[in-house]
């Protein structure tokens, strides 16, 4: 039964694309046959982040206006096999994404994929609308802040209310708590959130804890999702994607422990 | 010119002192009992009289009143129903005559069913808001701060309350809110608000209260 992934947030900045790219890499490398798609109209970024926007020659928009067909516009991943992406158009108004189109995108690509991950914009406009509709699951990525707290809340809210499952009366969209840009010695010193303030604010089973890195930006502007090099980050989602899949794995990357006086004598490296 | 005054509209509370009989010397005991029981209640409080249970062949001595009450530090302001020769005579004593009090809402109200509580079982988010109407409100998850609950009954709230609260949406006095952590941006019973700008009293935040008006109206927050 495959399943539709919406990554989303409501404040703009806390990591949805980077999530996005690689979650939908770290799935595809487990095997799983994933297409991701980037509903920032307008906005684009994933094509950007996964590395292919030289190679966007139909997006979304297309799709839905039915100037191209899904698979002319679905672009192969470089860095993985069973991993496809579809680009949100750059050039459109975004009010050309319709519910109509979307669901027949999406039940489109159910049929030959496993996983379809939906990149929401920011905000709770109808873009974000159309990529949390029809999901199955939700990665909420929030950052260790209140602002960002408090808008991750009012996208839980929204998808209880109105998403197609909660329409319809089915069982609710399983909701996922992913806390990214999470830094442990600033969370330690009670500059930032903890971890735990976050569960207790939010109230939904904790995914994962990604690390504030610098390895994030180098990747993004490489154009290769984090999750294929060695860093903190990509072991973090490996460990996301891992939990998704029902593996249970310890959390790391949430304690901060005193470097000791060799490793300050030699580096953390 | 200058303004000389700005008029506005105001919902003042008002006590209602609904008369049984004439009896000075009777009214006279029963109000020194309540002095007793609540002395602060009686610094000048403004109160109307009701006629609505005298005969209306009745001829009330409205300035013998007047100075009875204020012996008892209650200022005598208006009346409320009786007959058109009972109000004129009010009126020539100096008083107001308030409008007769909606009669249907305490008439309907032992009739019709109370309906039953609005239970929610799942947290209410930011930019959330529940309304329970003519019915109390029962929550059994967390309120976050920026949800909103109303109802015209009361509020219970088996988590920590970290949003708004507004009970007796529609003037119920007597509604109170339940709350297992006090953490409250607002609360509001009967439309007396009250907000935590600077923080919540440390004796009661995260503590399990209940809220209730007092009879000179102020929000009251207690743990229990």
């Amino acid at each position: 039964m495959s399943k539709v992934i919406v990554v989303t947030s409501g404040k703009g900045g806390v990591g949805k694309t980077t999530t996005s790219a690689n979650f939908s890499s770290g799935l595809a490398l487990r095997g799983k046959r994933t297409a991701v798609i980037d509903f920032d109209v307008g906005l684009r970024n994933l094509d950007l982040i996964m590395g292919c926007e030289r190679r966007v020659v139909y997006d979304i928009i297309d799709v839905i206006n039915g100037e191209a067909t899904l698979k002319q516009a679905l672009i192969k991943d470089k860095n993985c096999e069973n991993l496809y992406v579809l680009a949100a158009s750059q050039t459109r108004d975004k009010d050309a994404l319709t519910l109509e189109g979307v669901e027949r995108i999406l039940n489109e690509l159910k049929e030959t994929f496993d996983c379809v991950v939906c990149d929401s914009p920011a905000g709770i406009e109808s873009g974000a609308f159309m990529a949390m509709y029809f999901a199955d699951e939700a990665l909420v990525v929030t950052n260790p802040e209140v602002s960002s707290v408090r808008d991750s809340d009012r996208i839980l809210g929204i998808m209880a209310a109105k998403s197609k499952r909660a329409v319809e009366g089915r069982p609710p969209i399983k909701e996922h708590l992913l806390i990214t840009r999470y830094d442990v010695k600033r969370a330690a010193s009670e500059e930032m959130l903890k971890v735990e303030d976050i569960e207790d604010m939010l109230r939904i089973p904790l995914i994962g804890v990604v690390p504030e890195s610098e390895s994030v930006l180098a990747a993004s502007n490489s154009g290769v999702p984090a999750i294929h090099e060695k860093s903190d980050v990509a072991e973090a989602y490996k460990d996301v994607v891992a939990r998704f899949l029902g593996e249970d794995v310890p959390m790391r990357f949430t304690t901060y422990t005193k470097a000791g006086f060799f490793k300050r004598l030699f580096g953390e490296r | 010119m200058t303004q000389a005054f700005k008029l506005k509209v105001a919902n003042l509370p008002v006590w209602v002192l609904h008369v049984q009989t004439l009896q000075a010397t009777l009214i006279a005991r029963q109000l020194q009992t309540h002095l007793q029981q609540t002395p602060d209640f009686f610094s000048n409080t403004p109160v109307a009289l009701g006629l609505s249970a005298l005969n209306p062949e009745a001829q009330p001595d409205f300035a013998a009143l007047l100075q009875l009450l204020s012996q008892h530090g209650l200022r005598l302001v208006g009346v409320q129903g009786g007959s058109p020769t009972q109000q004129a005579a009010a009126v020539a004593a100096g008083l107001a005559v308030f409008a007769d009090a909606p009669a249907n809402r305490s008439a309907a109200a032992p009739s019709s069913a109370p309906s039953p509580a609005l239970v929610i079982d799942k947290p209410v988010r930011a930019g959330q808001k529940i309304y329970a109407e003519n019915a109390d409100l029962v929550v059994l998850a967390i309120v976050n701060a920026g949800a909103e609950l109303i109802a015209d009954g009361d509020i219970h709230v088996y988590g920590p309350l970290r949003g708004r609260a507004m009970a007796g949406a529609r003037g119920n006095r007597q509604a109170r809110i339940f709350v297992q952590g006090m953490e409250a941006e607002l609360l509001s019973i009967a439309g007396c608000f009250q907000m935590f700008e600077d923080g919540i009293p440390a004796d009661v935040r995260g503590k399990p209260v209940q809220i209730y008006l007092n009879p000179a109206e102020e929000l009251v927050i207690e743990r229990w």
